[in-house]
């Protein structure tokens, strides 16, 4: 087990390198020169002595494989640099937002994953029922159906509703709480968010949950376990669900990576100030420093959350490890 | 479903019991498909509506989608204004049929661009084998860590904004994706003894990829394409949304929905709801199609 996760770590530095090494030569594509933009406010005179001590201060100035190098190293070191745009720290940036993305991402996998195994499981149980074909059109329209609309249909609701109800409509407030300091106003401002997010995330895992149910349920192991008189209960919680939740962990552990990128659009939708707007808002402002950390945060969470599932499916399922 | 024969062309081995039939038309075809499938036929037929829409705007569309009407701003759904007009007085109804063709130009484009080549590199990586497909995993390895819509962002700001860059952006991503399945596939015709007879007859190598592995790849790789022109659509609204896709003053679904959708919910919803169900309705379609096709094709998922 041990060599399997060495084996593992050690395959995820080329894919983090090489990650590094493509949003470095993106980022360094973008036409346009960061200190013209941000001392020219809309083309006009730009004076060239600021312009030269801004490329200096940011390091413009030296070949692409030294800044290469220059940026691995401080990666490694924990300092994603200074925002091109704000002038604070980019890791002073990101960890301001994180908390609200982070929440919204965790609280829209337990959404999902409440509302996708149980019916997933149903569906299978109950193939080619009205019940099974009801599950399947969810999970179908939660696929086709953009997270940023039913976000803004949601919100288009409450305002409606509350319009309706009190004279005067009301949104959800926009200023992060934590949790702890004031759950109420915490959770009116994230469950929407998560809410839409979670119904999109559920109904990729209520397919795979419904298939890899129906393929399990086709075993012969679980006709010898009817076929002993066992409880019906037993046969699916205990045979059939333990063994068919694991390609479905695999799932969960691998969307829950692709969850933080599609905050990007939903935190735009929710006015959230979170990594994902952060995101949309670097690309805006060209602000390089900050657009590759926040890309390298997602990558690397990606490539963790990855490692994570490959060890827990390996524990799970002894067939792997020894393979 | 029983003693079906094989739909798609040249399976590796046709499942007992059934005798081909050379003869069946592309006709006979779809007429089976469609008693098998209702479902698919029925997003088959979502499809072509919007594809029609698309591709015959000038026809359908009763106003200008680019011209303003002040003195018609935010109508309520009409008989002359049929889904009511936006905060500039334009027909949403002749908006959203401009807006299909936006969105199947991106959607089909990025896909079908994105998959071939794809497909290609995924067949070569699996053919040579070796060192290649070893770094090929690699490289797919990284481009796989990039959550679609981040790299198509990244993208975006690096070419800029606009419909030719917009496919780009999104056609970049889907390379790898088809890249992956497209290899697994491809590894297992890689051990059938026509590849090694092509080879010993002296064929080139692409003449073998191309003409003797691609082809016995198709099945995978159309599931595959469906689901793709599905996750196009939804990336070029989301990048239009954002406001770094398309740009006004085209008309776009994604654009429709950028701005002002709050803040007309309670006077004009009608802004925010038609260019959505638009978006919702064509995914539907091809996410339905897609997986009948897959049913139909895959043997194994067939008895399903």
């Amino acid at each position: 087990m041990h060599r399997y996760i060495v084996t593992r770590l050690l395959l995820a530095v080329p894919t983090l390198a090489g990650a590094a090494a493509l949003v470095f030569v993106l980022m360094r594509l973008i036409p346009g020169d960061v200190c013209v933009i941000r001392l020219g406010s809309g083309g006009t005179h730009v004076n060239q002595a600021a312009v030269e001590a801004c490329r200096l201060q940011l390091g413009l100035n030296e070949p692409l494989i030294v800044q290469f190098f220059q940026f691995l190293w401080s990666y490694c070191t924990f300092d994603f640099g200074i925002s091109m745009w704000s002038g604070n720290p980019v890791s002073q940036e990101i960890l301001i937002r994180l908390p609200v993305s982070l929440q919204i991402a965790v609280m829209a996998s337990i959404i999902a994953v409440l509302i996708a195994i149980p019916l997933g499981t149903v569906s299978a149980l109950r193939e080619n029922t009205w019940l099974d074909h009801l599950v399947r059109l969810v999970a179908i329209a939660g696929i086709a159906t953009p997270s940023f609309w039913l976000g803004i249909m949601s919100l288009v609701l409450v305002l409606d509703i509350t319009y309706l109800a009190t004279g005067k409509p009301w949104l959800p407030p926009i200023d992060y709480v934590s949790f702890w300091q004031d759950p109420l106003r915490n959770l009116s401002m994230v469950a929407l968010p998560a809410i839409t997010v979670g119904y999109r995330y559920s109904a990729v895992t209520m397919r795979m949950t419904r298939s890899a149910m129906l393929e399990v349920l086709r075993e012969d192991y679980i006709r010898t376990a009817r076929s002993k008189g066992l409880l019906e209960q037993i046969v699916v919680n205990r045979h059939a669900l333990k063994n068919a939740l694991l390609p479905v962990v695999t799932l969960v552990g691998i969307e829950f990576a692709f969850l933080i990128g599609g905050l990007v659009v939903t935190e735009q939708v929710f006015n959230l100030n979170g990594i994902g707007r952060l995101f949309v808002q670097a690309v805006q402002n060209q602000d390089n420093v900050l657009a590759q950390a926040l890309v390298m945060l997602v990558v690397a969470i990606f490539v963790l959350t990855n490692l994570v599932v490959d060890v827990l499916y390996a524990w799970l399922d002894p067939r792997i490890r020894f393979s | 479903m029983t003693a079906v024969a094989p739909v798609q062309e040249a399976p590796a081995t046709p499942p007992a019991g059934t005798t081909p039939e050379p003869t069946r038309s592309a006709l006979r075809i779809a007429g089976r498909f469609c008693r098998r499938q209702p479902l698919g036929t029925f997003g088959l037929v979502l499809v072509l509506v919007m594809s029609a829409a698309g591709m015959l705007a000038g026809w359908i569309a009763p106003f200008d989608p680019e011209e303003n009407d002040f003195n018609a701003m935010m109508e309520a759904p009409s008989w002359l204004h049929l889904l009511g007009t936006d905060q500039l007085g334009r027909d949403i109804f002749s908006r959203l049929v401009y807006g299909a063709r936006t969105a199947l130009i991106v959607g089909f484009s990025a896909a079908i661009v994105g998959g071939l080549i794809g497909l290609v590199l995924g067949v070569t990586s699996a053919y040579f084998g070796g060192w290649f497909d070893l770094a090929f995993q690699r490289v797919l390895d990284v481009l796989m860590a990039f959550p679609l819509i981040i790299l198509a962002l990244a993208v975006v700001a690096v070419f800029g904004t606009g419909v030719f860059n917009v496919i780009v952006a999104i056609t970049i991503p889907l390379i790898p994706r088809c890249g992956r399945v497209v290899r697994a596939s491809a590894l297992a015709v890689r051990e059938v003894p026509y590849v090694d007879a092509a080879r010993a007859l002296g064929f080139g190598h692409a003449r073998i990829v191309l003409g003797h592995m691609v082809p016995n790849v198709v099945a995978p790789f159309l599931i595959l394409l469906s689901a793709f022109v599905g996750q196009a659509i939804l990336a070029e609204a989301s990048l239009s949304y954002l406001g770094l896709g398309v740009q006004e003053p085209v008309p776009a679904w994604g654009l429709m929905l950028q701005g002002g959708a709050e803040e007309y919910a309670t006077t004009a919803p009608w802004i925010a709801v038609f260019p959505g169900l638009a978006i919702v309705l064509t995914v539907l379609g091809i996410s339905l199609f897609g997986d009948a096709l897959r049913d139909a094709i895959d043997p194994k998922l067939r008895e399903r």
